[in-house]
């Protein structure tokens, strides 16, 4: 009796090491985004459906469990899809978007403005100024800004429009 | 005759004998004290209001901070130790009478600084704040990369922090790693003197869990750790900020209760000369009336 019970012991652990297929990670339904600007935060380890965000290697969505990645913001608008699908637009103007393997997003950006507080007039007034002086500055740093100020102008306007 | 001479030479040698301070001496020394009480009152004050300001602002500032540094602390970046070239930023500011804020800092730099110097590495050191400069001027001043003025007259904003950093960027110093030593506050009584990480962008590179982040190329990298850099510089300025308001108030509030008692010792003391003052008149008067 005794030498069977040995012999089951024996077999069973055989038996528990079949093998299976990883578990799809925990975390995959949830992104824990953070949306902050040095003086203003948006939004704070919030649980949110999809980020759209424009970089300088083009714009991209962001969805729970996207593969972690760092990229550098340009001008232009970052949407965020809540999870009752109502959507938010902010009009950023630099930053940094990092996104972890555990599903946590950290959206930095320099400065931060929701749409609203953006006068179209305004903006194209910049825009046609910036153009202006792109003719007449010849300094490598004044030349940079200008173009830095066109394009900002530029990003501005196709949002309001 | 003599024996007044005699007593003059005498004096020196049995040691202090404390004249007995005239009612003069005493009101100049009360009215003093209570300007000075009068003063640190004031600055206590002021120093409340723009601790508010300051806490206020830092709210979102943490969480930029903490949002700035998450990554390096989920990919687990760490610093490969045979690197050589350090740098140190101390973030406090221009202005005193704040307790023991900027000498915290100063210390604390100065024992990081001595354990690298002692494993051989190079050192460099960026004072934010002038008073960091005067305390390490005497014994480091041959490692000072930058020196800031003008700090922690106004808030600091983001254009400071980036300033600094382009500063140091622009320096030409390539360092390998690199730590900010700053004030982190934690209550309106205590802070703690913190240390936060830099990492270079050859070492977040070579980092091994960088391989999980997808689609990176050396310009990207570049850009997000010079964006990274002024985002730590951000946060510990104002975290600086608020530890040394509180500290100023604080230091402030403890004067003014110091003058406050010395203010009521000295009263009484007043008084009873006064007492003494007059009963010695009297008492002159009286024998003088006797002797007639």
């Amino acid at each position: 009796m005794f030498a069977a019970r040995f012999a089951l012991r024996r077999v069973l652990p055989a038996v528990r090491q079949a093998r299976w297929y990883a578990d799809p990670p925990a975390t995959a339904s949830q992104m824990s985004f953070t949306f902050a600007s040095p003086t203003e935060v948006f939004f704070k380890d919030a649980s949110v459906k999809q980020v759209d965000v424009p970089t300088l290697t083009g714009a991209f969505g962001i969805l729970p469990s996207h593969v972690p990645t760092l990229q550098v913001l340009r001008p232009g608008v970052v949407t965020v899809f809540s999870e009752d699908g109502s959507s938010t637009k902010y009009f950023v103007s630099s930053g940094s978007v990092t996104v972890n393997a555990d599903s946590s997003v950290q959206l930095l950006a320099e400065e931060a403005v929701t749409l609203d507080n953006l006068d179209l007039a305004t903006a194209k007034a910049n825009l046609e100024k910036a153009q202006a002086d792109l003719g007449t500055v010849s300094d490598e740093a004044a030349r940079a800004e200008v173009l830095i100020s066109i394009e900002a102008n530029e990003a501005i306007v196709k949002a309001l429009e | 005759m003599f024996a007044r001479s005699s007593v003059a030479v005498f004096l020196p040698q049995c040691g202090q004998v404390r004249n007995m301070a005239t009612l003069k001496d005493i009101t100049i020394r009360l009215k003093s004290i209570k300007n000075i009480q009068k003063i640190t009152k004031s600055m206590k004050m002021v120093a409340a209001a723009k601790y508010a300001r300051a806490e206020k602002s830092l709210k979102p500032a943490r969480v930029y901070g903490t949002g700035a540094l998450a990554l390096y602390e989920k990919a687990d970046i760490k610093a490969p130790e045979d690197k050589n070239k350090h740098l140190i930023i101390g973030v406090s500011s221009d202005r005193g009478l704040c307790g023991a804020i900027h000498s915290n800092v100063a210390k604390a730099m100065k024992s990081e600084l001595s354990k690298l110097t002692g494993s051989g590495k190079e050192v460099m050191l960026v004072n934010v704040g002038d008073k960091l400069r005067g305390l390490l001027h005497r014994t480091h001043s041959k490692h000072f990369l930058i020196n800031c003025k003008e700090v922690g007259r106004k808030p600091p904003t983001f254009t400071d922090a980036s300033l600094i950093a382009t500063e140091l960027l622009n320096s030409g110093y390539e360092f390998d790693q690199g730590t900010i030593v700053y004030n982190r506050f934690r209550s309106v009584i205590s802070y703690k003197t913190d240390e936060k990480p830099l990492f270079s962008m050859d070492t977040v590179a070579n980092s091994e869990n960088i391989g999980i982040y997808d689609d990176i190329d050396a310009d990207v990298l570049r850009n997000y750790q010079e964006f990274a850099l002024v985002n730590i510089i951000y946060y510990s300025l104002k975290e600086s900020t608020t530890s040394e308001q509180s500290a100023r108030m604080t230091a402030m509030d403890s004067a003014s209760k110091n003058a406050s008692e010395m203010i009521d010792k000295l009263t009484l003391t007043f008084n009873r000369t006064r007492q003494a003052v007059i009963t010695k008149e009297l008492i002159e008067i009286i024998s003088g009336a006797a002797a007639l």
